[in-house]
């Protein structure tokens, strides 16, 4: 069961290599992969939540020597919003994406993306994660780079360069870990690092590994790379990027702080609290500093990881499961924002807030498509962006963290103030050339029905906030206990 | 340009020969050096050196198929190969061999029949880039 999130999309990239040149038949085979996809994984889903965590040996080969797919309630719930995203996606890239792209290979490599993605989500194998970080980087790589605009080489070349740089990082911790504990099934690893686990060696793995994702999630001081490279593709892929890369960066250092180096508890978490606290900060002041509706929002996906990353610091059972529902948050909010600043573009041909105005006096409704996850992500209440911060407050209330509380709810407000300013720059004030003044231009309906879709989502995850984070607290409960996860993989605790 | 003759004569007996040496590589790689990737290499060789030899459109009407399409069939064939043991209720992947030894071919098994896909899909990917780059004269 648990291999079909992986098949499913490379079934469907080579079913649309051979459609080539037939662009109806691509995009059908697009909406149906996700489909299918989305109804897999829900099922998933509730196997994992009903009968715990799912193991498939590939090639039934034993776990150790073999390759592990490991399917427990936190990959559960990222496999199931990255499908329902990549089907919105995939309906919103009807009118989202030109005709050249579609040609070039758009749908194959969002294909191959997603394998990419579910196969990091999956995997209880450090080499072959490293081979499925690859997947997703080679298709984004193309992806970013696709179309060929001058900012886009420029953008794509910062991306390739220092992806590459993390990938290099990846393998040679890779290398080292070998070398010390001779295994890379990562449930064997957590046995046998637990006994090595006074060795400087595994701090330094720690680190490297630390560092290697580090650069992937986009936290500080490792950053750089996104606000210069995520606003130059079109809208729909930044979309599909800031919902899966620096995402599945993230959940991979949730899984291994957990799961191999649950120990290194001072030094290491000093280190992650210290760069979530200036990866909150830095990315809500560079997006202050921003007038392009693009980069405004890509400096806001660095400062919404801080606060993942936050969780992950406070190393509580409820700062993990407050970091799980964040992650679902964020995908879905920030999602919805990148989406209606889509539709804002196809109407008024700029992403310029200084060029942008006037969209709620005729925009009503698509106006709220941006306002609701954007108070989301500000994190006012009834909204999920509200139960995340809170969650997270508490946790580090528990854990008696103040600096980092502090400066977590003064970056909120700033965030507050810095979508306050979108709002009255591109809906509220009057637009600066008249021409856009009473403009009616359509916005396709391939574009409003995922977008209204996401924001339900979104609205959702806010008001039913009590039942899901009870499901993420499982999710925490079953990660902060390492012995589960080995159990299931190795059958029994040697 | 006044074409060389001894590159025509030469790929007319070197191609079939190449030819028939990468599906000895694709048939011996399973315990010994070979293999679908190398039998592939080889076998894209020979049909690149017939369009050197000629001309690339040349090698377009002598390939059945678009070189994309053999790409795709022979990824197709190698994740078919992955599914066989689905249907024996093993998990997927699982190598399944024969019994009994066939003549010629050996003892075969769905890793057989991945490395089959693995050599389709080289010959298919290595003649779409080449081909890209060369450009009748």
């Amino acid at each position: 069961m648990i291999i079909y999130p992986i098949l499913l999309p490379l079934i469907f990239a080579i079913i649309t290599v051979l459609f080539w040149e037939n662009q109806q038949v691509k995009r059908a085979l697009s909406i149906i992969s996700t489909g299918l996809l989305m109804i897999v994984n829900i099922n998933i889903f509730f196997l994992v939540y009903r009968e715990g965590i799912q193991v498939v040996q590939v090639g039934d080969w034993p776990a150790p020597f073999g390759i592990s797919l490991v399917v427990d309630l936190f990959s559960a719930i990222m496999l199931l919003t990255t499908s329902i995203i990549a089907f919105l996606l995939a309906i919103y890239s009807f009118s989202g994406i030109d005709l050249a792209r579609r040609k070039f290979g758009y749908f194959p490599l969002f294909q191959f993306l997603l394998m990419g993605v579910n196969g990091a989500l999956c995997t209880g194998d450090l080499f072959n994660l490293y081979v499925w970080f690859e997947v997703m980087l080679m298709s984004s790589f193309v992806l970013i780079a696709l179309g060929g605009e001058r900012t886009q080489i420029e953008g794509a070349i910062k991306y390739v360069i220092l992806n590459l740089l993390a990938s290099t990082l990846f393998l040679s911790a890779i290398g080292l870990t070998y070398n010390l504990a001779g295994t890379l099934n990562m449930a064997d690893l957590a046995l046998r690092l637990q006994v090595v686990q006074t060795s400087g060696q595994v701090t330094v793995i720690a680190v490297l590994f630390l560092v290697a994702f580090g650069i992937k999630s986009a936290i500080f001081p490792l950053f750089f790379w996104l606000p210069a490279s995520y606003h130059t593709p079109p809208v729909t892929i930044t979309a599909l990027f800031s919902a899966l890369l620096t995402k599945v960066g993230m959940y991979t250092l949730i899984r291994f702080f957990t799961l191999l180096f649950p120990f290194e508890s001072e030094f290491t978490h000093t280190i992650i609290l210290t760069s979530a606290g200036f990866t909150m900060l830095t990315g809500v002041l560079g997006a202050a500093s921003q007038t392009d509706l693009r980069r405004l929002l890509s400096f806001h996906i660095i400062s919404q990881i801080g606060y993942i990353f936050m969780g992950l610091g406070l190393f509580t059972e409820y700062a993990i499961a407050a970091s799980i529902y964040f992650l679902v948050h964020i995908i879905l909010a920030k999602t919805a924002l990148f989406l209606s600043a889509g539709m804002v573009e196809s109407i008024q041909g700029s992403f310029d807030l200084k060029k942008l105005g006037g969209l709620y006096k005729h925009r009503i409704g698509l106006s709220m498509l941006f306002l609701l996850p954007a108070l989301s992500v500000a994190g006012l209440p009834p909204f999920s962006g509200f139960f995340a911060k809170l969650g997270l407050i508490i946790a580090g209330l528990e854990s008696k963290q103040y600096f980092i509380i502090g400066l977590a709810l003064f970056v909120s407000l700033m965030t507050l103030f810095s979508m306050t300013k979108v709002w009255n720059e591109a809906y509220w004030k009057p637009p600066k050339d008249s021409q856009y003044a009473d403009q009616q231009k359509p916005v396709s309906a391939w574009r409003w029905v995922p977008s209204i879709t996401i924001v339900l989502f979104s609205v959702l995850l806010g008001l039913l906030a009590n039942p899901i984070f009870e499901v993420c607290q499982m999710a925490a409960a079953q990660l902060m206990d390492p012995t589960q996860y080995i159990r299931a993989v190795l059958g029994m605790v040697r | 340009m006044q074409r060389s003759i001894i590159l025509p004569v030469a790929t007319r007996f070197l191609m079939p020969l190449m030819l028939v040496f990468s599906i000895f590589l694709l048939l011996r790689g399973h315990n010994e050096v070979g293999g679908g990737f190398v039998g592939g290499l080889v076998a894209a060789s020979a049909l690149m050196l017939y369009a050197i030899s000629t001309s690339p459109s040349a090698l377009w009407r002598l390939l059945p198929l678009d070189p994309r399409f053999i790409a795709g069939i022979g990824l197709l064939i190698s994740l078919f190969s992955g599914f066989i043991p689905l249907f024996y209720e093993k998990p997927f992947m699982t190598g399944i061999w024969i019994e009994t030894p066939l003549p010629v071919l050996g003892k075969i098994g769905t890793p057989t029949l991945f490395d089959l896909g693995v050599y389709v899909l080289v010959i298919g990917v290595v003649v779409w880039i080449l081909l890209e780059f060369a450009e009748d004269e």
